[in-house]
């Protein structure tokens, strides 16, 4: 299912610093065409469907169709990322509609402190197993 | 037939960004994020620097970059020993049990941690139901680490809402190194979208690995890291073999379609010893979507089955043929053997291989009437196809695409399943990667670690200075993605002592900078030299592009190493034959043509694809058994010989000659 562009949508990220979906695409598929200032999916054949791309876009200009070598035509899965959850709607090909939603995290956005209330390094104990933040004797194998 | 070099006479001379620092993290998946973490911590009070560097964005990259739907590898209440015993059933009974227990008795800190960070994990409800993150959150459920308890869909798996786990992984990350700029006073310490291609020897040491040159994705620019230490975390090989997928659908591959060998051809090219390369996994998963089977057989309880309706683990025919050539191991029925049965099935006409969702589901709804009544039975009923997909919508969009594209309702249609294309990786249900130093205090040969080259450091490969985690650590499958984060920390922990423990060294190369550009941008050089000697610059006689040298090894891997094309079949002869053409591959790379940084990432992605692949192909032909059936099998030694082969089958390349050293290693059990 390569993600495609919504010509009328994508606003080539005007606003902001940088293309969204061209910054977070794992696989480096997105491009900007400077002419259009429009995004588009450079090499689709490489489309993992990871939905990245998708979610971020501030305009909601992409969407994905299915891999056409062996998905029938019609059906269409579409994200709607938030803060702390994410809605899902799934349209069939027969046009069943299912929706869903689902937790995405628990803590705000931003919001880790990831040595907050951890031991720090001792170094005693640099060359032991266990991680800093190990308290317990680490287990042996039983003979 | 002459070799091309760069002499940027045509294309553009890069910039150049030299950095010194102290330790290079190579990758940005789970297991770097392990390593940031835990070494920054070490790291800081010591003023030492941590760098990373990642080929994508930190947020989505590597092998999590979507989501998942469950943590595979998590102990809570069972032994380390048995984790050792299941992951030893399910390879065959060829692990490194020392790294593997290690594992196993670290593993679970990290999954803590991910919850404490805001990863919503599945508890157990009074009424014996699931709740998810939030409804636990709320039911004031116990937290992992204070002894709550979390929903298993297996012995070693807990369920999630995990679209956000790398997000959340990553964010803890990237804190923990912005502590450590904080405390070195360094500016950067975080690239990403830059490509690592390859690894440089010390100058004065040249068993050591001392830089690590890459360049930008986005700009003409070169970076050359020196570092005293390195944590290697680049991933295992996908799209190495000829997909079943013919054109966009390639794209969707089991394993992240971005990881390119990358881990294996780095450790190669600095000489480090590999282990259990022949190892490759096979999934059987949804055809085409290849979306996630495990929640269906341990959650679900759903039942694969022929096409008449028929069990093939349970074929008496079969059975009595696999155990008379593969023994033992077809007792425990292991995901090879099981994919071993299937094939029978297939081969005799009986597919398509149904997973019998609706059944499944039938008798969900029957038992949740029973024992709830009709209304609230519903309820939660609904509520379980809803979590059905979401094991799909967290983790494989794609495949509940393909279910909608199809009006597949679970409840109603089965679904088809079918064993995948082969792939090269470490930390899932596969072992393919480096020899790594393991810990002392396990009763594990001193080889393994008192007596390790360069010193007893845990996860050191032979190289001194570096270290491997996650899908490259070899010989310890099984660690998915909590174990990969978890030995990114005991990777960067030692990587640290290493470093205090060498404190007057420096690391040099003998290459120049100006080297350096022109052996990676050597691409760029073809491409411009060429382009205008045809009206298109697709097919030109001078060079090759990235996406043809990816098909033309993904033809050989298929067609000689035992890919779909021959059911995973090969043998000496047709080994020899496919290293031949590979070799002539391998030539052919110095003229790989780049038109963009797009294609030139592509060129150097497929380079370490090729190099992988070799490794493994060498590691086949070594070992003169079929170890793994139903992931490949030795027309010439169809059988499992643990009299010759109980053993690991190590190498070591030798790129400046390109020549290879193959060797057996002894097998040691460590758990009773």
């Amino acid at each position: 299912m390569p993600s495609y562009v919504i010509t009328e949508k994508c606003d080539g990220c005007k606003a902001q610093d940088k293309t969204a979906c061209q910054y977070i695409c794992p696989n480096d598929l997105m491009a900007l065409n400077r002419d259009t200032m429009k995004a588009w999916n450079q090499e689709t054949e490489q489309c993992w469907e990871c939905y990245n791309c998708v979610k971020i876009c501030p305009q909601q200009a992409i969407e994905v169709r299915a891999y056409q070598d062996f998905a029938p035509m019609g059906a269409n899965v579409i994200p709607m990322r938030g803060t702390d959850s994410i809605m899902w709607t799934v349209k069939f090909r027969n046009g069943i509609l299912k929706r869903f939603k689902f937790p995405i995290r628990t803590t705000a956005e931003g919001s880790v402190d990831p040595y907050k209330g951890k031991p720090e390094a001792d170094f005693a104990k640099l060359k032991q197993v266990g991680f800093f933040t190990t308290t317990k004797p680490m287990p042996v194998i039983k003979k | 037939m002459e070799k091309e070099t760069c002499t940027f006479s045509f294309c553009q001379k890069p910039a150049v960004e030299e950095i010194e620092t102290d330790l290079l993290l190579i990758g940005g998946g789970m297991a770097c994020c392990g390593a940031a973490f835990e070494g920054a911590r070490w790291a800081n009070p010591k003023k030492i620097q941590i760098v990373m560097v990642d080929k994508a964005a930190t947020d989505r990259s590597g092998a999590v970059a979507m989501g998942l739907s469950a943590i595979n590898t998590y102990c809570g209440e069972n032994d380390p020993a048995d984790y050792v015993k299941y992951v030893r059933n399910d390879l065959m009974g060829i692990t490194r049990e020392d790294l593997v227990y290690d594992l196993g008795r670290h593993v679970d800190d990290s999954v803590h941690l991910f919850e404490e960070w805001g990863l919503p994990i599945w508890k157990m409800g009074d009424d014996g139901f699931s709740l998810d993150g939030f409804q636990a959150k709320e039911a004031g459920k116990t937290m992992l680490k204070d002894g709550g308890k979390p929903v298993r869909s297996g012995k070693w798996q807990i369920m999630i809402n995990g679209e956000s786990y790398k997000v959340i992984v990553a964010e803890a990350a990237k804190k923990a190194l912005e502590t450590n700029r904080a405390a070195t006073g360094i500016k950067t310490n975080h690239y990403e979208r830059v490509f690592i291609v390859k690894l440089y020897h010390d100058a004065k040491d040249p068993k050591r690995v001392a830089a690590a040159a890459g360049f930008s994705v986005r700009e003409n620019k070169i970076y050359i890291f020196k570092a005293k230490a390195m944590v290697l975390a680049a991933g295992g090989a996908v799209n190495v073999f000829r997909p079943r997928s013919t054109q966009e659908g390639q794209g969707r591959a089991w394993y992240p379609v971005w990881n390119s060998g990358s881990g294996y051809a780095l450790g190669m090219q600095a000489g480090a010893e590999l282990t259990m390369m022949e190892n490759r996994f096979v999934p059987a998963r949804f055809k085409d979507g290849y979306g996630p089977v495990g929640a269906w057989f341990l959650f679900f309880k759903a039942k694969a089955t022929n096409s008449l309706g028929e069990d093939y683990c349970m074929n008496p025919e079969y059975l009595a043929e696999a155990k008379a050539k593969y023994g033992k191991y077809v007792d425990v029925l292991g995901t090879a053997i099981r994919n071993h049965l299937m094939m029978k099935d297939m081969k005799a006409g009986k597919g398509p291989i149904l997973m019998n969702t609706h059944h499944a589901m039938d008798a969900i709804n029957k038992s949740f009437t029973e024992k709830l009544g009709e209304k609230e039975g519903k309820k939660k009923v609904k509520h379980l196809e809803a979590e059905a997909w979401e094991d799909f919508l967290d983790m494989c969009i794609g495949q509940a695409g393909l279910w909608a594209s199809k009006n597949i309702e679970p409840d109603k249609t089965p679904s088809e399943i079918m064993p995948t294309e082969p792939y090269l990786l470490g930390s899932h249900a596969g072992c393919a990667g480096f020899w790594c130093c393991g810990p002392e205090d396990l009763g594990a040969p001193e080889e393994w670690n008192k007596k390790w080259p360069g010193g007893s450091y845990n996860r050191m490969s032979t190289v001194p200075g570096l270290f491997m985690c996650g899908d490259i650590c070899g010989a310890s499958g099984h660690k998915f993605s909590s174990g990969s984060h978890a030995e990114g920390r005991i990777a960067a922990k030692n990587a640290i002592a290493y470093i205090l423990d060498h404190p007057d060294y420096k690391p040099t190369i003998k290459e120049t900078a100006d080297q350096i550009s022109a052996e990676l941008y050597l691409p760029f050089e073809v491409y411009e030299k060429y382009k205008t000697y045809t009206t298109d610059t697709a097919t030109n006689p001078n060079y090759i592009k990235p996406k043809m040298l990816q098909t033309r090894l993904q033809k050989i891997s298929d067609e000689y190493f035992g890919g779909i094309g021959t059911w995973y079949m090969t043998s000496k002869t047709m080994l020899d034959e496919g290293l031949k053409q590979l070799d002539m591959l391998k030539e052919d790379t110095s003229k790989m043509a780049a038109g963009n940084l797009h294609e030139l990432m592509r060129c150097w992605e497929n380079y370490h694809r090729i190099l992988s692949v070799e490794a493994h192909a060498r590691h086949i032909m070594f070992r003169e058994e079929s170890r793994y059936p139903g992931y490949y099998y030795r027309g010439d030694f169809d059988l499992v010989d643990d009299v010759n082969w109980k053993c690991f089958v190590n190498s070591k390349y030798d790129q400046d000659k390109n020549t290879w050293i193959v060797k057996k290693v002894p097998y040691v059990q460590l758990v009773p």
